[in-house]
């Protein structure tokens, strides 16, 4: 498709510009993403990682929870153990597989419900403003005081250990941050003009919300959403490590990575392979995230 | 250019009930005053945005606001449009108060606004069908028949719709954007549209063709305007009545011709000799007026211009000129240059006692 600059100083120019089919904001973002090679390539990583996390059990994977004494710290590519054996004689590549799946549900499900609460706070507080935005964002900032690997311990270390309660620290430790870029955003586009003029032509305060703030508002809290995956992801694995988060012998990247720490030196490779799928995973979102950015910003 | 034969449904536009003598728009002392957090220790301060400012627009007239940025012209607008809540005075609309017989929701159909910035009051997200056919549907049309008004409207304001309908914001220009924004406007069936510096953001050509485009709608559509601007050649051309703003106050009004050829008000002439000339042998050679604008925060007491005003005089100090008849013909200027026996130096002498 080419726009062609249009300048309209006559009639003619007016007229000039070439009709264009109805394409939706969300398609043309989607095409823009289409064009950028990173983007689509962490794609394609991140889908691999999550659809053999979903699909572990019909993969024909050893049995994850199967140790076997004698075959303890086995190197990759030892016959029968693709990526070798932990320290207690289980396979690698089927706990590696399987840990996905509740690293990537501690790695995302607070962010989505950090984007949800925040999100619908940030909107409040920066819409309404006043004495509401003072009561929501000094609150946030009580938050904010503290460094978020601090806090979510804390928070965890309270609420105590288990996969449910570091979803609910993790998400304590993000909803801050969102309510704050959310409310930034929605002041910002509150006021514009066309909110102005959309008060003008009688919209309630829910419609003008619906019609012209959420989608101006979203877009940059998404990717900033997006980004704050990998975080969770290592402060979810950071928990682990620490006893706070999975409790053994369920396999999650964070605590595999601790339990394999103390044979770093038997057999360092094992020992990184759940680092470097932490590693895979965030840097994955983090570069989908900085795609998403660039083609939504649909003026260029 | 348009070949839609069947007639399109517009909302029904506000009923005119007084009747042409009946004025559209009755402004009565509107105030609004910005309070300013000053320092710890210091009292409170209020800026004066619109300070005590009467007026009124007839049934098909277009009425000109000018002044220097700053003066509260953009402020009145936005109090008009309820956009803004005013501190004090009654705006009433075809003879009905606002709030009272009139409810805000019937008033944003009767009375629409055209913003200056032509790209910040367009939401990128929709296409420029979709803005247009938001005001309808928000007052109950259907999606489908908003749509067809949409497009109806966009060859109304000079648009080919199947060129522009599915188009974005950021991929038009700006005079065109400004047509989707008159078309906007439009598109409630007002009667009454408050174009806030509407056609100053576009270059001269384009600016032009704006106005008259405007000048073809008000026709077409029986419209009146409030038109605010500070560029006074674009007001003498298209305001039949216009008000001259000064801090806040409104310091003369009258028709633009009369205004124009017999300024009363000392502000008024300044601000006519600021115009540069098209003719090289008429260049202005002295500053009409110097200084800045004192601050709206902590405005002179009297009469507000007496600080840069070439006549002022101990009496302008003291307290404020009222807005003054001078003619029949609805001329009227706050100074007491121009009210009779006021005791200004430069005053007409008092005419017998007519009362």
């Amino acid at each position: 498709m080419s726009i062609s600059p249009t300048s309209a100083l006559s009639d003619a120019a007016l007229q000039a510009a070439p009709s264009s089919k109805a394409r939706g904001y969300w398609a043309t973002v989607g095409r823009r993403l289409l064009r950028d090679k990173v983007s689509v390539a962490c794609a394609l990583i991140l889908a691999l990682i999550f659809l053999s996390a979903l699909a572990a059990p019909w993969l024909g994977l050893a049995d994850p929870y199967q140790g076997s004494m004698i075959r303890r710290l086995r190197h990759i590519g030892t016959a029968g153990y693709p990526l070798g054996t932990d320290e207690l004689g289980r396979d690698m590549l089927a706990r590696l597989i399987y840990g996905g799946r509740l690293s990537l549900i501690v790695g995302i499900l607070p962010v989505i419900l950090a984007f949800g609460i925040g999100t619908s706070l940030g909107l409040i507080a920066g819409y309404v403003g006043g004495k509401i935005n003072t009561a929501i964002m000094r609150t946030v900032d009580v938050f904010y005081a503290f460094p978020s690997v601090l806090l979510a311990i804390a928070i965890s270390g309270a609420l105590g250990a288990g996969i449910v309660n570091s979803i609910v620290s993790l998400t304590i430790v993000f909803v801050p941050q969102i309510t704050r870029i959310a409310e930034s955003v929605t002041t910002g586009v509150r006021n514009m003009d066309f909110v102005e003029a959309a008060r003008a032509s009688g919209a309630g305060p829910f419609t003008i919300m619906r019609v012209h703030m959420l989608g101006n508002v979203l877009g940059p809290i998404f990717v900033y959403a997006t980004g704050l995956i990998s975080v969770s992801m290592i402060l979810a694995a950071g928990l682990s490590f620490l006893g706070l988060g999975t409790k053994p012998p369920e396999p999650e990247w964070g605590l595999m990575l601790n339990t394999l720490r103390t044979a770093i030196y038997i057999n360092p490779w094992v020992a990184a392979l759940p680092g470097a799928m932490i590693f895979a995973v965030s840097i994955g979102f983090n570069l989908l995230s900085d795609g998403m950015r660039s083609a939504m910003d649909i003026r260029n | 250019m348009n070949d839609i034969s069947a007639p399109v449904d517009m909302l029904e536009p506000i009923e005119d009930r007084g009747g042409a003598a009946q004025p559209l728009l009755q402004v009565n002392g509107l105030t609004k005053h910005f309070p300013v957090r000053g320092d710890l220790f210091s009292r409170r301060k209020t800026v004066r945005a619109v300070d005590d400012v009467s007026f009124s627009i007839a049934k098909g007239e277009t009425v000109g606001i000018v002044g220097e940025s700053g003066c509260g012209k953009s402020t009145t607008a936005r109090l008009l449009m309820h956009l803004m809540t005013r501190d004090s005075g009654e705006i009433i609309y075809d003879g009905m108060q606002v709030g009272r017989a009139l409810s805000l929701r019937e008033l944003r159909r009767g009375m629409q606004m055209v913003f200056q910035d032509s790209y910040a009051s367009l939401n990128p997200r929709l296409t420029i069908e979709e803005s247009i056919a938001f005001g309808p549907k928000v007052h109950g049309m259907t999606d489908a028949a908003s749509r067809v008004l949409a497009r109806e409207l966009l060859g109304k304001v000079g648009l080919r719709p199947e060129n522009f309908a599915n188009r974005y914001p950021h991929e038009i220009s700006g005079g065109q954007r400004q047509r989707v924004n008159i078309a906007r406007a439009l598109a409630l069936s007002p009667r009454l549209v408050i174009l806030d510096e509407a056609v100053s953001a576009l270059d001269k050509s384009v600016e032009a063709q704006v106005l008259n485009l405007l000048v073809d709608l008000k026709r077409e559509f029986g419209l009146t305007y409030l038109f605010i601007s500070h560029d006074l050649n674009v007001v003498r051309y298209i305001s039949d009545r216009v008000l001259v703003m000064y801090l806040g106050e409104v310091v003369e009004l009258g028709p633009v011709d009369r205004v124009w050829d017999a300024p009363a008000h000392p502000y008024t002439r300044a601000l006519l000799a600021a115009m540069p000339s098209s003719d090289p042998d008429h260049r202005t050679e002295t500053p009409p007026i110097s200084g800045d604008p004192p601050n709206p925060i902590d405005p002179p007491a009297g009469c507000r211009f007496h600080t840069r005003c070439p006549f002022a005089e101990p009496l302008c100090a003291n307290a404020t000129p009222k807005l003054t008849a001078l003619d029949r013909l609805g001329h009227q200027a706050a100074c007491y240059m121009a009210i009779p026996g006021s005791g200004h130096s430069r005053a007409p002498a008092k005419q017998g006692d007519t009362a």
